[in-house]
């Protein structure tokens, strides 16, 4: 029999369709669609300017758009030789955690809502509350905060802002522990997903697979140590890895990576230098606010970096982060005008789905919800 | 760098004819090369005790119009063991086909399928070469450069039969 899963199932996070052939109750084969929610991000950010593209890489990976923010600004920045102040650099860091906290509190709420477990939602989204009013205050957004400019960032931190990030650090790691109450050893919890969605080191490579669920796998690969960016290297963190592959052990990952998140995000703001919040290349990054009210020049520099945007050398760079789902990379190629020439994004999310059917078939249709819920895709990143 | 160094010169000692150009830029290394071998190449790369290049982070198509050859193809390769990426390049006409590389990382085939979907460059001994994002039938190949970014119809809307 074949039955069309999606793509308005509310377990496909988004818009998913999975055909599946079943014999019995046992998947045979399973063939994923995507595409519908292509937008065509790619061409699109042909006809704009660098500074222009930044708002569009917020809507990819919609529940991690700092991350998705900072791995655009890396690649353009890398392509002009511009040198990030330090204080820019932790407050990205700082910001990108935390937004990988909010990223897994809602997957690790969603994900158990797909099983029939109602309750940790509730209990997620509260912390992950606390997380966007920060970005509020921050940014002025909270989904699509686009808090990152190209060379720095939009605005330094407000008053009092520190406060609160302290108090929620503080109080975080306790919350972890609560919702491990509710799942960790719970025996229904345990049953669907110990040995569910299995996948091999070697299968996962060979499929692109990244991020949590690439580490659930045992393989200890994290863009964070083995291609540092954004000052991560002066950060003490480690990277949590599985043994078996299973839906259980990238559930264990996210969750000990929410916890060291939380810890980097305590680093940085412990440590964090004082200094500008933006590099200072007049023919590039954009002149302080306060500046372009009050001053002339300032004033046509705003104007001309806004209209025209900057002409990078001609050459091609690929700078990627570890976003909450995986490598984020960008791929740039400049052939020397102010709009790119080629604008690559690799998304985690588009790789580890291709490995979906490898991971589902030979499995009960009941299996394949929680596979998808524990490989975290977001359909906004895999159509862009 | 030292290891990408070497897979460099690993490659011009084994494909001397393959090997067209090799450009450093902000410590990228960029091989270009020949599309006939690029099968060879790849297996090379992955299978090469020294250097094992096993991920294959990203393969994406280039539309270079109005030049030709017309259509660039760029491979990210990541070797986990020496934390080392490389990137190989490679050009194919608008009428030719390109050796596909499913058979060493399983992920380009939807690398390869997109590739097809957006640009139209086909690829041989792929399993399953067909659109992935836009749907069948769909006319045109968005992402080349002669194709117009508002679309060919934006003031035609259309629904495709069903």
């Amino acid at each position: 029999m074949t039955i069309n899963m999606g793509p308005q199932h509310p377990a496909t996070h988004g818009v998913l369709r999975v055909v599946l052939e079943l014999d019995g109750e046992v998947i045979v084969k399973a063939t994923p669609h995507i595409g519908h929610l292509h937008r065509g991000i790619e061409k699109l950010a042909e006809t704009k300017t660098y500074h222009q593209s930044i708002p569009f890489t917020d809507r990819l990976d919609y529940t991690n758009a700092m991350g998705n923010n900072l791995a655009y600004v890396l690649a353009v920045e890398k392509l002009l030789g511009l040198e990030v102040p330090k204080r820019a650099q932790y407050l990205r860091a700082m910001m990108a955690e935390l937004q990988r906290i909010a990223a897994h509190l809602i997957w690790l709420g969603t994900h158990v809502l797909d099983m029939g477990a109602t309750t940790p939602i509730f209990y997620t989204f509260r912390e992950r509350e606390d997380i966007l009013r920060i970005f509020e205050e921050v940014a002025g957004g909270r989904l699509t905060p686009t808090y990152l400019r190209i060379g720095g960032l939009s605005k330094d931190l407000p008053e009092g802002i520190e406060e609160k990030v302290k108090s929620f650090v503080r109080t975080f790691p306790d919350r972890v522990k609560e919702y491990e109450t509710l799942l960790t050893k719970n025996v229904i919890w345990m049953k669907r997903t110990k040995g569910v969605g299995v996948i091999s080191k070697e299968d996962a490579i060979s499929w692109g697979v990244t991020g949590p669920t690439l580490r659930g796998s045992g393989v200890r690969y994290d863009v964070r140590k083995a291609f540092p960016y954004s000052s991560y290297e002066e950060f003490d963190f480690d990277i949590p890895v599985g043994s078996v592959g299973d839906v259980y052990d990238r559930y264990l990952v996210r969750l000990r990576e929410m916890e060291w998140s939380n810890s980097i995000v305590e680093q940085a703001l412990e440590r964090l230098p004082k200094g500008p919040i933006m590099a200072n290349d007049p023919r590039i990054t954009l002149p302080p606010k306060d500046d372009v009210t009050k001053d002339i020049a300032a004033l046509i520099r705003q104007f001309k970096v806004v209209c025209e945007g900057f002409k990078p050398p001609v050459g091609e760079t690929y700078a990627s982060v570890e976003a909450s789902k995986g490598e984020l990379g960008f791929y740039i190629v400049s052939d020397g005008s102010n709009r790119p020439f080629r604008f690559r994004i690799r998304t985690p999310s588009f790789a580890n789905l291709s490995a979906l059917p490898r991971m589902i078939e030979g499995s009960l249709i009941a299996d394949v919800i929680s596979t998808i819920g524990s490989i975290d895709i977001v359909l906004g990143e895999i159509d862009r | 760098m030292a290891e990408t160094i070497l897979a460099v010169e690993k490659l011009k000692e084994k494909f001397p004819n393959s090997v067209l150009e090799v450009t450093a830029f902000r410590g990228e290394v960029t091989v270009g090369v020949s599309k006939g071998e690029i099968f060879e190449i790849c297996k090379f790369l992955h299978s090469d005790p020294d250097l094992q290049f096993h991920l294959l982070t990203d393969l994406c198509g280039l539309d270079f119009f109005p030049q030709t050859p017309r259509f660039g193809i760029a491979y990210l390769l990541c070797s986990l063991k020496n934390g080392q990426r490389l990137r190989l390049k490679t050009r194919v006409g608008e009428e030719e086909s390109i050796r596909s590389v499913e058979s060493i990382w399983k992920v380009a085939n939807w690398y390869e399928r997109e590739a097809y979907d957006l640009f139209g460059i086909r690829f041989e001994n792929h399993p399953d070469l067909r659109r992935i994002l836009l749907w069948d039938g769909y006319d045109g190949y968005p992402l080349r450069k002669d194709y117009p970014a508002e679309g060919p119809d934006f003031d035609k809307p259309f629904v495709p039969e069903v």
